[in-house]
């Protein structure tokens, strides 16, 4: 992967669909990071960011993933680095052409 | 095998439908108590197995793994290895999965299939995901998982009777000694989960479309919020406004009690204990039945639909600002309707200064015990009149006293996370579960279990205080001429407690009210009933309404400050136990004491002084 193409799961546009990199697990306070880890927000993982709540910081924010939808904080978005997934590695739950 | 009935449980990721499961297993045959020694509802009921034996069905919280990370999550791992006190370990385990979020649903499914108990896998709500476009395969993940699995829709009941067989199957046909699988972690489990959902999708179509629609309105960034203010506002006005005729109905029926005792029954000690006590107190707390069931249903329907979860992420900003997360916003919410099950609800709270915090503000929501209180104070004192479209002054007051509860609770908690639990904000992940249309059955249920708590507490606690309330101010009957209630022994104590509270308007009746709401706040208005039923000088009197008496005897600066009195004082003995049980200790029950009633006194005093010089 391109350094230059990573960058946090905050300031992703809505709608598109990104690729988990990394996540600075060291970022997270530990009852935190095991929620996110049984989210199956880790690394490989598929998001897409759906909404951005109210008021300043547009916080917290909405993120799809798979079939499901979490609410998570923007400093927890600021520490899961994503890269853009790309059309043809898309999984399949957010690809309807590609299910067998 | 086992000696005596099955124990089986119900495990699974929350948003499951293992709740809607679990009512159409065991219909409404169920008991609700607590794991002994933690806070966790223990919902259990009886289900019948294929062979007509009866079974006892576990309902476990929903959890994402056996690895917790809340006290809810911590009862499942534990009554699952059989390690919980009290519980005997479960002979089969109901992994419940929501066909809609295989893919998520299966990492969790797999670690419990992993401990080679006998299992059996509900593919739940096939149904919705037929509706969303979902066709999927029950063989294929049969093969892949290797154990049952069963297509179930809970609400039309399908599949439950092979639920009921392929229990007692997995649990007769278990091998004593079964090969546990090899270790695997979370991530290879996550990764076999995919290409199990993968293999079980037999085909896809449209993704979610209603689901999308409705969160990208209501969780939009200028209309979420306005249309969550508007549906609260409807839910207060409905508390007041649908309610009337059922309240007035059971208030005739308490009135034609009452008289038909007074016809019926030989004058005496008796009979006045009956109709000035049991039916006059009693009954002026049962007619808020109508009220608090309104209140329960727009809960109930919020919590059902999904958008409960919608409303915590739009608070979620807002609740930051004073140091808590959204996750605090629900257990608030349910104390609106009572707060002893929304300070059990803060065990979802993984972050202790967060749950505590959220603890000790929750009983200044506006619980239903208050309704009561508000509802006959607002009736007696504020015109029913319109002061806009569609918007009556008397639940524009309403509305403003649930307003004052909020804003002070959110004081309070600023202040708090800024002192005595102090620390870190916490952060704010949930999962937003998929819109569902709620249930008729299981509202209905959950209707009814509220309903028979409240009507429970009328018969017992508020029966048992106004009975002594009774007893206390007949006794030492009055000599002629005197008033009975300056005679008794009730009026004496509230003569020393008046002292007290007259620098903040209260007369010497309510200062009376106050002793015996601390045992539930709504007894303020039976003690008040009774209060009056019993320095009623004739028949006529006593049988007038509570409001009219209110009225006459009461201005209007006296009667604000009662309210916000009501709004802070923690008068509710049931709270402040479950407070102690959930803190482990007398010291945060006991500081909430304090600084409720502080607050509740300041209130009442500044509304006092602010309305009589405004000249009201």
């Amino acid at each position: 992967m391109e350094q230059d193409s990573v960058s946090n799961l905050a300031d992703q546009p809505l709608g598109t669909a990104v690729r988990v990199v990394s996540v600075d697990w060291d970022r997270l306070e530990s009852g935190e990071a095991r929620r996110l880890h049984a989210l199956g927000i880790d690394r490989g993982a598929v998001l897409k960011l759906a909404h951005r709540g109210i008021f300043a910081g547009r916080d917290p924010l909405a993120v799809e993933i798979g079939r499901m939808t979490v609410a998570l904080r923007r400093e927890h978005a600021l520490a899961i680095a994503v890269e853009d997934a790309g059309e043809e590695t898309v999984h399949p739950a957010q690809d309807f052409g590609s299910a067998k | 095998m086992t000696k005596g009935p099955l124990t089986v449980a119900l495990v699974g990721n929350p948003n499951a439908g293992k709740s809607a499961l679990f009512n159409a297993l065991t219909g409404a045959r169920q008991k609700i108590a607590n794991y002994p020694g933690v806070t966790v509802e223990r919902k259990a009921g009886r289900m019948l197995l294929a062979n007509g034996a009866p079974a006892e069905l576990l309902d476990l919280p929903g959890s994402y793994s056996l690895d917790p990370t809340s006290p809810d999550e911590a009862v499942t791992r534990d009554v699952v290895l059989g390690h919980q006190e009290g519980q005997r370990q479960p002979d089969a385990l109901i992994v419940v999965l929501d066909a809609n979020n295989l893919e998520q649903h299966l990492v969790f499914a797999q670690e419990i299939i992993a401990l080679g108990r006998p299992t059996v896998v509900a593919l739940n709500m096939i149904d919705l995901a037929a509706r969303d476009g979902l066709v999927l395969d029950a063989k294929a993940l049969e093969e892949a998982l290797g154990v049952p699995v069963i297509e179930t829709v809970a609400v039309r009941r399908r599949g439950l009777p092979d639920i009921a067989a392929a229990i007692g199957n997995v649990v007769e046909h278990h091998p004593d000694h079964a090969p546990l699988p090899a270790h695997v972690d979370m991530v290879e489990r996550r990764v076999s989960a995919r290409a199990m959902a993968k293999g079980a999708i037999i085909s896809e179509t449209s993704h979610r479309r209603l689901h999308r629609g409705l969160d990208k309105l209501l969780l939009h960034p200028w209309a979420g919020p306005p249309i969550l203010f508007a549906l609260l506002f409807v839910v207060f006005q409905a508390v007041f406004a649908w309610a009337t005729p059922f309240a007035d109905a059971l208030d005739a029926g308490v009135g034609a009690l009452s008289e038909a005792a007074v016809t019926y029954l030989p004058a005496g000690l008796l009979r006045d204990a009956l109709t000035e006590g049991v039916l006059a107190g009693v009954g002026s707390v049962v007619v808020f039945l109508p009220q608090i069931v309104i209140l329960f249903f727009f809960i109930l329907v919020m919590e059902a639909t999904g958008y409960m979860a919608r409303a915590a992420f739009l608070m979620d900003r807002l609740m930051a600002g004073v140091g808590l997360s959204g996750r605090s916003f629900i257990p608030l919410l349910s104390s609106f309707a009572c707060a002893i099950p929304g300070i059990m609800a803060t065990r979802s709270i993984s972050d202790p200064k967060d749950r505590l915090t959220t603890i000790l503000i929750a009983p200044m929501m506006t619980c239903s015990a208050r309704l009561p209180v508000y509802a006959v104070i607002i009736a007696a004192f504020i015109p029913a009149t319109k002061v806009g479209p569609g918007i009556g002054l008397q639940g524009l007051i309403l509305f403003a006293l649930y307003v004052a509860g909020i804003v002070g609770a959110m004081v309070v908690a600023l202040v708090l996370r800024r002192s005595v639990a102090k620390g870190q904000a916490s952060g704010f992940i949930m999962e937003l579960p998929r819109y569902q249309w709620p249930r008729a059955k299981d509202i209905a249920i959950g209707l009814w279990q509220r309903a028979w708590i409240f009507l429970r507490r009328a018969g017992t606690i508020i029966f048992t205080v106004t009975v002594v309330l009774w007893l206390l101010l007949s006794f030492p009957q009055a000599r002629p001429g005197e008033s009975q209630v300056d005679a008794s022994f009730a009026g004496k104590i509230a003569n020393g407690l008046a002292v007290v509270v007259e620098p903040i308007g209260f007369n010497r009746d309510m200062a009376l009210a106050l002793i015996p709401a601390m045992a539930a706040r709504e007894v303020a208005v039976s003690s008040l009933a009774t209060t009056y039923a019993v320095a009623a000088e004739d028949e006529d009197e006593a049988a007038e309404a509570l409001g009219v008496q209110l009225a006459r005897d009461w201005t209007l600066p006296m009667a604000l400050s009662f309210l916000a009195w009501f709004v802070f004082a923690p008068q509710c003995l049931s709270t402040i136990a479950v407070a102690r049980r959930e803190t482990n200790g007398w010291k945060w029950p006991a500081f909430m004491l304090a600084y409720l009633f502080g607050l509740a006194y300041l209130a009442a005093g500044a509304t006092f002084w602010i309305a009589t010089a405004a000249g009201l």
